[in-house]
């Protein structure tokens, strides 16, 4: 569970996030709206714990740790797990030896070339990380990492951005997978083997909302001007924002002000 | 400049009558698992192993004594250079054919006061599986190795060098200087994999000529990650005939007190022909020179540069990619690039579960990692390791 108190976040000295508050439970699955420059990515960023976003008020606790000021790496190796929207290239470094970190570091097991033979991955494995992939490849590859971290918090940074229709399909199934959700995942095993197993948690950013299309929420927040102004059914919120643009959350944000 | 000659500035500490020219000899040695334990691994450090698995060939000189020298499969010779001289009238005419004698001090020094050197040679035709392995060694303090090499694939033949050069642990002071000619004919392959491990203290000044004939390959990888007092050499290449190719993949590392001012220089001369040279260099508080030069002398030629640097701790990195065209219709571009590691690749990896200082590691390895052709798998993992241990020193 990941819980976010009184959080105020500084970027080059300006406030990008003030008295932010959230909770994600256990199995649960969040979508976080707001327009550009809002601070998604900064909330997701300082909750991987990130240099340059400095958390100057509040904490940040994940299963009853406070990680506020941990480095990103023991972030990592508590089971939070983080997909770019624009990951840099590493070159020289093959995406096979980057899955085998992702693995190792989460003491895991893995057979990599079935786990890239589902993703429809596996002629890249070779290939330098990130050189050069197009922006379906790059979700591919970060959720391919992802797979292979298995963790307990999945932050996803817009999933659907760049991602064709046909692999749209694949990257839900995908991000089902690793939230232990969804019929594909379900299929052979009892309701409540499912139900039992539902302990994964998930913050997606998302813009469009098409990831809903494939992927199943079990709550929406918006953050607006750096304040997480609405808590509620997160198709509600598509809805609401696709008629009404983020009018209604400016008076939102206004009254928490 | 014709022979690839840069004269040498920034020496005012070395001079020549600081090294011996003359030293004990070393007895010849015809079982090479009878090589003192300490010696058989500094060579296999540099790829060359005496237990000669999966080798063409031998050839070892320890100071000026050639201790070992042979060749184990048909078509294919290896010799001391002098003895080579004696049995082949012909091979004469080919030693100084492209590099003069007066062109620099260090060459003057290695026509002068030669020290042996290696002579390996390719029949025509003939295809040779398994690589041949060459060690310089310097095993004598305060030391001068003159060597003069000669490497000869005839026409349509297929060979693969692997030269090591390394010194005694015990070495505070030394001096190498190695005249490499070397010929691909052709149609004929020629894989060359150079090894350096010198020491701290030694002044290395290698001087080779590569000419390349029509359709004739030339591929030469180059790895120096070890210390050196200093290293100065830039190659040239001609491709002198149609089609020929030449590729170029280095990399070296220089930590302090090393200095290393290492390019390639390859001259187009014939329609289509091509030409690739790739660099990775990493300073960590060394300084590097890293030179490319491509010269296109006619039409339809392509060659492309790559030149890249990383520094680490406080050193100089000097990228000097050039490029000569003299017609129109010739085709070469360059790349170079010197900066640090960026924030943002460590901190992705340390999203992965790595820490800091693994993350740093992990990038610097694979800035390194070149893919380099057409190694035995087992100098492939040498060079692995070096690499490693490589990061592991400079961090």
């Amino acid at each position: 569970m990941l819980v976010v108190e009184e959080l105020r976040v500084e970027v080059g000295g300006r406030t990008i996030l003030n008295s932010v508050n959230m909770e994600i439970p256990n199995g649960e699955t969040h979508i976080l709206f707001g327009p550009n420059g809002s601070g998604k990515t900064t909330l997701m960023m300082t909750i991987m714990g990130f240099s340059g976003y400095e958390v100057t008020h509040g904490k940040i606790v994940y299963n009853g740790e406070d990680i506020t000021y941990k480095p990103i790496h023991e972030r990592a190796q508590l089971g939070i797990g983080v997909s770019f929207q624009r990951p840099p290239t590493i070159n020289g470094l093959k995406t096979r030896n980057i899955v085998d970190i992702c693995a190792q570091k989460r003491n895991r097991g893995i057979d990599i070339e079935l786990m890239a033979k589902e993703l429809n991955f596996s002629e890249f494995l070779d290939r330098d990380v990130n050189h050069n992939f197009s922006g379906g490849e790059i979700k591919r590859s970060e959720l391919l990492q992802l797979m292979a971290q298995d963790p307990g918090l999945v932050l996803l940074d817009e999933p659907e951005s760049g991602v064709d229709l046909e692999n749209m399909v694949l990257i839900g199934e995908t991000i089902n997978m690793l939230l232990h959700r969804g019929v594909k995942y379900a299929k052979g095993k009892s309701h409540k083997l499912v139900e039992s197993d539902m302990n994964k948690s998930a913050l997606v950013i998302t813009h469009t909302g098409h990831i809903l299309d494939y992927i199943t929420a079990d709550r929406g927040q918006v953050l607006y001007n750096g304040h997480l102004c609405c808590s509620r059914n997160a198709r509600e919120i598509l809805k609401w924002i696709g008629e009404y643009g983020y009018e209604e959350c400016v008076r939102c944000a206004m009254d928490i002000q | 400049m014709r022979n690839g000659h840069t004269v040498e500035k920034k020496e005012g500490t070395m001079k020549f009558d600081q090294y011996l020219n003359e030293t004990q000899k070393h007895a010849y040695e015809e079982n090479l698992g009878k090589i003192d334990a300490q010696e058989t691994e500094d060579f296999l450090n540099v790829g060359v192993d005496t237990n000669e698995q999966f080798r063409a060939g031998t050839f070892i000189q320890k100071d000026l004594s050639v201790i070992h020298s042979h060749a184990k499969q048909p078509g294919v010779e290896v010799l001391p250079i002098t003895k080579a001289l004696e049995s082949h009238q012909w091979l004469d005419s080919y030693l100084w054919r492209n590099i003069r004698p007066e062109s620099d001090e260090f060459t003057t020094r290695a026509k002068e006061k030669p020290h042996e050197g290696y002579f390996i040679h390719a029949a025509e035709g003939a295809h040779i599986e398994q690589p041949v392995q060459a060690c310089l060694y310097i095993a004598k303090n305060n030391f001068s190795q003159n060597v003069h090499n000669v490497v000869i694939a005839e026409e349509g033949s297929h060979l693969q060098v692997i030269t090591g050069c390394a010194t005694s642990r015990h070495l505070l002071s030394g001096m190498h200087v190695g005249v490499s000619e070397i010929y691909v004919k052709k149609g004929a392959k020629l894989h060359f994999t150079m090894i350096h491990d010198w020491g701290e203290k030694i002044n290395v000044r290698p001087r080779t000529h590569i000419h390349v004939e029509a359709g004739g390959v030339f591929v030469s990888n180059y790895i120096c990650l070890k210390p050196v007092g200093s290293l100065q050499m830039y190659p040239t290449t001609q491709l002198a005939g149609q089609g020929a190719v030449a590729r170029f993949n280095s990399i070296i590392a220089a930590g302090p007190g090393s200095h290393l001012d290492v390019g390639s220089r390859v001259i187009l001369d014939a329609p289509g022909t091509r030409a690739e040279i790739i660099s990775r260099a990493l300073s960590a508080g060394g300084t590097i020179i890293a030179r490319g030069e491509l010269v296109g002398k006619v039409a339809g030629i392509k060659a492309h540069l790559e030149c890249k640097g990383l520094i680490l701790k406080d050193g100089l990195m000097q990228a000097i990619p050039e490029l000569r065209g003299y017609q129109p219709g010739v085709e070469m571009s360059h790349e170079a690039a010197v900066g640090k590691i960026e924030q943002r690749e460590i901190e992705y990896l340390m999203a992965r579960g790595l820490d800091e200082d693994e993350a740093v590691s992990t990038i610097v390895r694979g800035f390194l990692n070149v893919d380099i052709e057409g190694l035995p798998k087992s100098l492939k993992k040498q060079i692995d390791k070096i690499i490693s241990e490589t990061q592991e020193d400079m961090m």
